[in-house]
């Protein structure tokens, strides 16, 4: 009988005990920032990783002053801030509970970081109900500041739409005569839009090339492509577009180059810059290959002193050179670090939004300009390369480097990227 | 014609695939009545193993053929040495319980091997190219191919006899069936169960294990690759009729062919094929096609 | 109904929390709504498990409910929290009554398993289909209550709890009703209670529904608590596994232990992931096995010792 009145007691004290343990003030000469990032799963490797080794050593060399002019004073507004290392994996639903968690029990001051679209499209509403300063740093829908207007969300790279009207516009310059296009994409929100404004774009600006109707778009994660590859191979198209990325992209591309298919098709891949550096002579000659930006190796031979500092410190910490993720996580630690020293340590997350919104700073690779979005959507240059091996060196290079500027490859404030696209590319500045 | 040679092999490829992965698994579900959910986690292991030593090798300039006894040598290791942890350390104990207590432990270990695959070898993945770049490629049909691709039919084909062999021609299949028709039976007959039950589960990790081992060199090696593998033999084995090699087979191709014909006629379908096949199975032979008879006990 | 030990225990342990949430701070008041949105799939399963059923795929129920939400809010745009839920729980009700013609035929492992291939054909389904939001799911809007907008969980959270306290006194009172007791007697021999006169595969069509209809509402209730569905978190097999694991880690001794046993298993992922972000399945997956070998009857056996001690 007292069973039941024991399993009450029993219950409510457990809640009442964790109800008392909640809650530590935080002292205002440091911050907590919380970085989450793929930790597990196929995209750690390729992607979470160099990510997160770009922000910690970014956040540590803020922490001791020692990143180049301008930025060289101490700490996030004098603050030392620490990184909670966060996994990204697990769905958004999953990230949606973990935020609130980061939010409401473990006070972050900060949240900066994130790559996938899909978990960035199921925070940006929590973001604002939680009224949290957060920076996306590396994830690609255009969706999440088109659809409604954001106060405490940010994010300091360009969306998806600049890497496939980038990628389009590189094509056009080189092969002018090209008929047909085919592609490859997962089959999720990131591959469809891909796919969706390539296509689109090449309609506009090529509308001599026809696109095959036998596009493919496999499971994201499958990682066996046999079938597929001999469907792309007997398409009579000449170019295949992939937005492909993380262990999907090296397994597709360790397939496709045993069976030949980019020696007599043109490959363009909107994220191959990140296996461009892990893979060395397994990657094909001749691919197109964009870094969703000026990051990674296209930019390896920039000589500014922030982006040498960025390339010789990482390479002498990880041993490798920093991939497009790593610059990308890092540019974000230093978009707070800005937005802390203009607002103060102790800033709310009202007065750190109004410090970042609508900026323009300079990054490790490039000038980002906050003026997409209400101030909120950061627009940079795009740019693709081609990739050679360098025997003499034993790694791989890019050649044929071309950057366009972001106000050519983004849409203007105010309109959609997909009827911007469709409207002819309105108000491009090339 | 060429379309056609190039989907049938792309199909035969695939279901050689799905059907080495699923082989253990209905394996051990036909003798031992669990669903062994920590069969993903063979398949990861055997991954890594083999990816490991082939790249090690290659590192120290030992000659790439290597490769194929590594992969072999990885599929048995790792088949007996998992195998045997699991099935003396947690499942001997459980026979006498419920068999989906038996089922949510394997759903416990594929969780803490998951992990334990992380802290051993990393997140960054593993490359192990080497033994299907040695194989070169071939042209069939308009399309090039990978001969170490093709040589997955024969692996299958390999196994698919071999357990078949095993069944209906020696000894030790008749103590097989016995064991399945009738456990108490078998007891009663001075069979050996426990014994059987080791083996048949070292046996079904190894096949784990090799469908890994196997795939290794033609897939970036990376934490979660056990997942998906989970999902895809189970649907072979669902259609198949749980616990029946032949039916593991024939699922496989069914599957195999289907998707491989959408791949190349209707690619907007082809993600449904596997779906498809499953629900309509599942409304017209919920036991799948080649459901292991069962003896009616009261 | 309301004379039993366990119902009141219910009834004043619910107020209790709801008052209580009034001061929590608001990530325990989200761990509970977290908690008993799930819990009332677990009662589901509870009610399921005494007749010896296990289903591996009950996640296809919470899943449905979970989507029912999402796809009426974007759809028809229908943010109120009870036509929400009752639409979620009646669609998964639905489903599980027409399942359930062929379920009732299958027992043990098989029985598990045939939930398990459904609930993959569903998540197939809606992994593959854009127009079902594919892998990322949909956001849902915030739920309303009689039309009002509230400004803060807490209204939720009432609402949740209230649902919970009525489900568990609703089937504290069906396992008491005679076709509620054919539980045990099923697991034990089945043709026995076909000779008393009573239809196997009527008692457990009828259970099935039951929890299917709970499961769809627990989804419900998730998807409106976190305000957002995506599949891998609502109907990939994974989850069927976790619903059963909070059922056995529960223990089936009571209607109360499916909400404690759910409370659990979120402090311990909440804090497992805390504590160790790369190997965090680590420590849930050796908590599965732990409790699997030194915990047959779950949580609510060592309450029941405790109250045996002290009685």
């Amino acid at each position: 009988m007292t069973k039941s009145i024991i399993a009450g007691a029993v219950g409510l004290a457990a809640i009442s005990a964790i109800t008392f343990g909640a809650g530590v003030a935080q002292a205002k000469d440091s911050i907590t920032i919380a970085v989450p990032s793929f930790l597990t799963g196929g995209a750690a490797g390729p992607f979470g990783i160099p990510a997160m080794n770009g922000a910690k050593m970014v956040a540590d060399a803020i922490n001791k002053g020692a990143l180049p002019a301008p930025y060289n004073t101490k700490g996030f507004g004098g603050a030392v801030a620490s990184i909670i290392e966060l996994d990204e994996g697990g769905g958004g639903t999953k990230q949606v509970a973990e935020y609130r968690n980061l939010v409401e029990k473990r006070n972050v001051d900060a949240v900066v970081g994130y790559i996938s679209s899909g978990n960035c499209q199921a925070l940006a509403p929590v973001v604002e109900e939680l009224k949290q300063f957060t920076i996306f740093a590396t994830c690609g829908t255009p969706r999440i500041f088109e659809e409604a207007p954001r106060k405490y969300l940010f994010r300091t790279m360009g969306h998806a739409t600049a890497d496939n009207v980038a990628a389009a516009m590189y094509v056009k310059e080189k092969f002018p005569n090209l008929s047909s296009y085919t592609g490859i994409n997962q089959n999720y929100a990131w591959g469809q839009d891909s796919w969706r404004d390539f296509d689109l774009t090449m309609k506009q600006i090529m509308p001599g090339a026809t696109a095959s109707d036998k596009f493919q778009f496999p499971k994201v994660f499958v990682g066996q492509y046999g079938s597929e590859i001999s469907a792309l191979s007997l398409d009579k198209a000449e170019l295949v577009h992939s937005s492909f990325w993380g262990g999907d992209l090296e397994s597709f591309i360790f397939q496709s180059s045993a069976r030949g298919l980019f020696k007599n098709k043109i490959g363009v891949m909107t994220v191959g810059g990140t296996a461009a550096y892990r893979l060395g002579k397994k990657l094909p000659n001749g691919l197109i290959i964009g870094a969703r930006g000026p990051y990674g190796i296209l930019v390896k031979d920039r000589d500014t002193p922030l982006n040498k500092w960025f390339i010789e410190t990482y390479k002498n910490i990880y041993g490798i050179y920093p991939s497009g993720p790593a610059y990308q996580y890092g540019q974000a630690i230093l978009a707070a670090k800005i937005a802390y020293d203009k607002a103060g340590s102790d800033a709310t997350d009202e007065q750190l939004a109004d410090a970042l919104r609508g900026i323009t700073f300079e990054s490790f690779s490039t000038t980002i300009e906050m003026s997409l979005g209400g101030g909120h959507q950061a627009v940079t240059e795009n740019g693709y390369g081609v990739t050679k091996y360098d025997d003499e060196n034993g790694e791989n290079v890019v050649t044929d480097v071309k950057f366009y500027p972001g106000s050519c490859v983004m849409p203007p404030e105010g309109v959609e990227s997909v009827q911007w696209i469709n409207g002819g590319m309105k108000g491009a500045k090339c | 014609m060429e379309t056609f040679l190039t989907i049938l092999l792309d199909g035969l490829q695939f279901s050689s695939y799905l059907f080495i992965v699923s082989a253990g698994l209905t394996i051990i579900f036909g003798v031992m009545k669990i669903l062994n959910v920590c069969h993903g986690s063979f398949y990861a292991w055997g991954a890594y193993t083999a990816a490991f030593f082939i790249g090690k090798f290659s590192d120290m300039g030992l000659p790439d053929a290597l490769g194929f006894l590594i992969i072999i040598a990885a599929a048995i290791v790792v088949g007996v040495v998992l195998g045997l942890i699991i099935e003396q350390g947690i499942l001997k104990h459980m026979y006498h319980r419920d068999e989906v207590l038996i089922v949510l432990a394997t759903f416990g270990l594929f969780l803490v091997l998951e992990d334990i695959i992380l802290i051993a070898f990393g997140t960054d993945p593993y490359f192990a190219y080497q033994p299907m770049a040695l194989l070169e490629s071939v042209e069939m049909g308009g399309v090039i191919r990978d001969v170490y691709g093709l040589t997955l039919i024969g692996v299958a084909t390999f196994v698919a006899v071999g357990c078949w062999l095993l069944l209906n021609k020696t000894k030790w299949g008749v103590i097989l069936k016995a064991v399945i028709f009738d456990r108490e039976m078998g007891i009663s007959m001075g069979i050996n169960v426990p014994f059987v039950y080791t083996l048949t589960f070292i046996g079904g990790a190894i096949l784990g294990g090799l469908g890994g081992a196997y795939i290794a060199p033609t897939i970036s090696v990376a934490p979660g690759l056990g997942t998906e593998v989970i999902v895809l033999s189970f649907a072979v084995v669902v259609v198949g009729g749980m616990g029946s090699i032949a039916g593991a087979a024939i699922g496989s191709l069914i599957i195999g062919l289907l998707r491989a014909l959408a791949v190349h006629e209707l690619p907007q379908v082809e993600l449904f094929v596997v779906f498809a096949v499953m629900a309509i199975v599942l409304v017209f032979r919920p036991e799948g096609l080649f459901a292991p008879a069962k003896p009616r006990k009261i | 109904m309301l004379r039993d030990t366990t119902s009141k225990v219910v009834l004043f342990g619910g107020i209790a929390i709801i008052l209580l949430g009034a001061i929590m701070p608001n990530w325990i008041v989200n761990q509970l709504m977290f908690g008993f949105s799930r819990a009332l799939a677990i009662l589901g399963l509870l009610v399921l498990w005494r007749t010896g059923l296990v289903s591996f795929g009950h996640a296809f129920y919470f899943g449905l409910g979970a989507y029912t939400v999402a796809i009426v809010d974007i759809q028809l745009g229908v943010t109120d929290v009870f036509v929400r839920l009752f639409g979620g729980a009646i669609i998964a009700g639905i489903a599980g009554f027409i399942i359930g013609f062929i379920m009732r035929n299958y027992r043990d492992i098989f029985f598990a398993m045939l939930n398990t291939a459904i609930s993959m054909v569903l998540y197939g389904i809606i992994v593959k289909t854009e127009s079902l939001g594919s892998t990322d799911g949909f956001a849902i809007s915030l739920p309303t209550i009689f039309g009002i907008a509230p400004e803060t969980k807490y209204p939720l959270f009432i609402i949740i709890t209230m649902i919970a306290m009525i489900s568990a006194l609703l089937i504290n009172f069906y396992l008491k009703t005679t076709v509620g007791r054919l539980t045990t007697p099923i697991r034990d021999n089945e043709i026995r209670v076909e000779y008393l006169g009573f239809s196997v595969a009527h008692a457990i069509h009828l259970k099935y529904t039951i929890s299917a209809v709970l499961a769809g509402g627990a989804g419900a209730l998730m998807a409106m608590s976190l305000g957002q569905v995506d599949p891998d978190s609502m109907i990939n097999w994974t989850v069927s596994g976790e619903l059963v694991f909070i059922t056995i880690l529960s223990g089936p001794g009571n209607v109360i232990a499916p909400f404690i046993g759910s409370l659990v298993f979120e402090v311990l992922r909440t804090y497992a992931f805390e504590l160790a972000p790369q190997a965090w399945q680590l420590i849930v997956g050796a908590t599965f096995l732990t409790v699997i070998f030194f915990l047959p009857g779950g949580i609510w056996s060592l309450i029941a010792k405790l109250g045996r001690k002290k009685s």
